[in-house]
């Protein structure tokens, strides 16, 4: 325990002793979480529509005033060349055009079904499904209005009205979704790149001869090389709650000592394979490169920016092996939720599987013969 | 462990010694063996396999056949017992550049499991010796090439081995350092430490209680300096190094 003690302390005395390490520490989360936080968002605004209007009465000019006044559209053009419309969309200067067709009034006034058409750039097939539902729902708000307005000396007809009510988010906020799985995100960078460049980096300076040529157990070598960068990402977490809470003010429902022991083993996991992939390398490049595949891989399928439920199969149970996206899962849960730990045994048993596994690994395969 | 006395106590035992890489043979059929207390040189052009044949001894490599024993511990089963008992300064670099004199001290001593009065004591002989009080707290990378090489020695013997490999401790260091350096090795051989070093310096060779000579992974010459000279009639180490690595057949950097 004393020799592991003694690496520890030195990995430290390296680390802040690097310039570089400090303001990545800090600075890191802070940028990550701005950014992020902000600016990656499921909500659209602004859409840029183009309105042609050929039929130009005092109804179908009602109907464009709902897009006009609405804070999700911003009208560029309102002309009736349906010609210039479909060139501003190959252009992409406009993401959707509505098309009204002469008659549409009086059909309408005669209680004849009209028909609106609706063009989406879909190139990004979920903002141009986000597009038809906001259409969809001004068509209906405004059908209301006109049925009302119309036919109300008939009376209206029986309706069923949905009341939605919206739990663990009520203002359906968008960086309350966010935050849990970025915080998770700064965890792993930290605890997986620290340690991935590490022992790589005693093999290119040479001085892992000298601690192979000690006495010195494999065991007590990992563990010495683990616990820094454990200790690292859990105070890098700690100072990302803390800016959580303060900056974004999101809710901590679930227990903190909870939070805090799931990414003491989802730590173990990280800078485990961390420590792997840096034994089984020669340089900091390959370590490099090793590292980043495996990331992205595990950013794009953890659930934060596209939810699990939606991948196909294969996809899903490549997911099970995902650490990320276990420790999202339960961030959301915990955080948002105030999830227990009967909440989130399954996740957290896989995680402290993995946790066995890659460092069972990374010991065997440090080798200090050759 | 029972220690018989004086030369009869061989700390190195090497018989058939042989090391492949693929179809390359970088030690062929080494035999020898080095008795406790010795300065023994390990000489050889670049290429010959001096690294390679050290690597083996000090338990970072496994050798293709042969038997070889140091420190009474086998280098197949019992390479951790072996490297409690020697000391180690590789050819490439063994100090953190990044970290002080008494920093590299505190975790070397701290993984070989001496305590913090060990360390302490050990850092400031170390620093009395080599008059480097002022040091202490300098980063190593700021230290001359020569200081430095002296540190890693000291704290490669830190722990007191029986048996320090010093793999050309003294390349690039200007001429009054490397006999500073002899006198270290000096010292430490008389506390009863083997010494086992590689060196390019045929002036060092001299110093030698007995020295090798390899040429393409075989032991062409192993006796005492002087019984070397007379035998091939020549009066220095260099004309004896000369006669044999001659005609390499191969000339190749490992």
């Amino acid at each position: 325990m004393r020799k592991v003690f003694y690496i520890v302390r030195k990995e430290f005395l390296q680390v802040f002793r690097n310039r570089m390490m400090l303001p990545i520490i800090f600075v890191m989360p802070l940028a990550q979480l701005l950014i992020l936080a902000y600016a990656v968002t499921y909500e659209i605004k602004h859409i840029d529509l183009f309105i042609c209007d050929i039929d130009n009465t005092m109804i179908s000019r009602e109907f464009t005033g709902h897009f006009i006044h609405s804070p999700f559209y911003n009208v560029k053009y309102q002309e009736r060349s349906i010609s210039k419309g479909m060139d501003e969309l190959r252009k992409g200067k406009v993401h959707q055009m509505i098309v009204i067709l002469p008659g549409f009034e009086k059909a309408l006034n005669q209680g004849r079904p009209v028909r609106v058409q609706v063009i989406n750039d879909a190139i990004n097939s979920s903002a141009a499904a986000l597009m038809n539902a906001y259409t969809l729902s001004i068509i209906q708000h405004f059908n209301r209005n006109n049925i009302e307005a119309h036919f109300i000396t008939r009376g209206t007809p029986a309706q069923v009205n949905l009341e939605y009510s919206y739990w663990f988010n009520p203002d359906l906020n968008y960086k309350t979704f966010m935050v849990p799985g970025i915080l998770v995100l700064l965890v792993t960078l930290i605890g997986m790149f620290l340690s991935g460049m590490n022992v790589v980096r005693e093999k290119e300076i040479g001085t892992i001869e000298q601690i192979n040529v000690t006495p010195l157990r494999k065991t007590q070598f990992i563990a010495g090389k683990l616990i820094p960068f454990w200790i690292i990402g859990l105070l890098e977490l700690a100072f990302g709650l803390v800016l959580a809470r303060l900056f974004f003010n999101i809710p901590i429902l679930g227990n903190i000592p909870l939070i805090f022991m799931v990414a003491a083993v989802f730590l173990l996991v990280v800078t485990g394979l961390g420590l792997l992939i840096s034994t089984l390398v020669n340089t900091q490049q390959q370590s490099m490169f090793i590292s980043w595949f495996i990331l992205v891989i595990f950013i794009l399928l953890s659930g934060l920016f596209t939810p699990i439920e939606s991948m196909p199969q294969w996809a899903k149970v490549l997911t099970f092996l995902n650490p990320i996206a276990h420790f999202i899962e339960i961030m959301r849960l915990v955080m948002l939720k105030g999830a227990g730990l009967k909440h989130i045994l399954q996740p957290l048993g896989v995680l402290v599987l993995y946790a066995a596994v890659i460092l069972s690994l990374a010991i065997k395969k440090y080798r200090k013969t050759t | 462990m029972n220690k018989p006395d004086g030369n009869k106590w061989k700390v190195i035992v090497v018989e058939n010694l042989v090391k492949k890489f693929g179809s390359f043979v970088a030690n062929d059929h080494l035999n020898f063996e080095v008795g406790g207390g010795e300065i023994f040189g390990f000489l050889g052009a670049n290429g010959a396999g001096k690294t390679t044949a050290m690597r083996i001894l000090c338990g970072l490599s496994k050798p293709t056949s042969g038997n070889v024993k140091v420190a009474g511990f086998d280098v197949y089963t019992q390479t951790e017992k072996i490297k409690a008992h020697i000391g180690y300064m590789s050819q490439r670099f063994s100090l953190y550049e990044d970290l002080t004199v008494s920093e590299n001290f505190q975790f070397y001593g701290g993984i070989y499991g001496l305590n913090r009065m060990q360390i302490k004591e050990k850092l400031e002989n170390m620093l009395s010796r080599l008059q480097l009080e002022a040091m202490r707290k300098r980063l190593i990378r700021t230290l001359p090439p020569g200081i430095r090489q002296k540190v890693a020695f000291s704290v490669a013997i830190m722990h007191e081995p029986e048996i320090a490999f010093l793999d050309e401790p003294t390349g690039g260091v200007d001429p009054i350092t490397r006999r500073q350096f002899w006198e270290m090795i000096y010292e430490t051989a008389a506390r009863g430490i083997t010494v086992f070093v590689t060196t390019h310096y045929m002036d060092e060779a001299e110093y030698c209680d007995r020295i090798s000579i390899m040429v393409d992974g075989r032991i062409e010459a192993l006796d005492t300096p002087a019984e070397l000279k007379k035998q091939h009639d020549v009066s220095s180490i260099n004309d004896v190094f000369l006669k044999l690595a001659r005609k390499p057949a191969r000339n190749i950097q490992l």
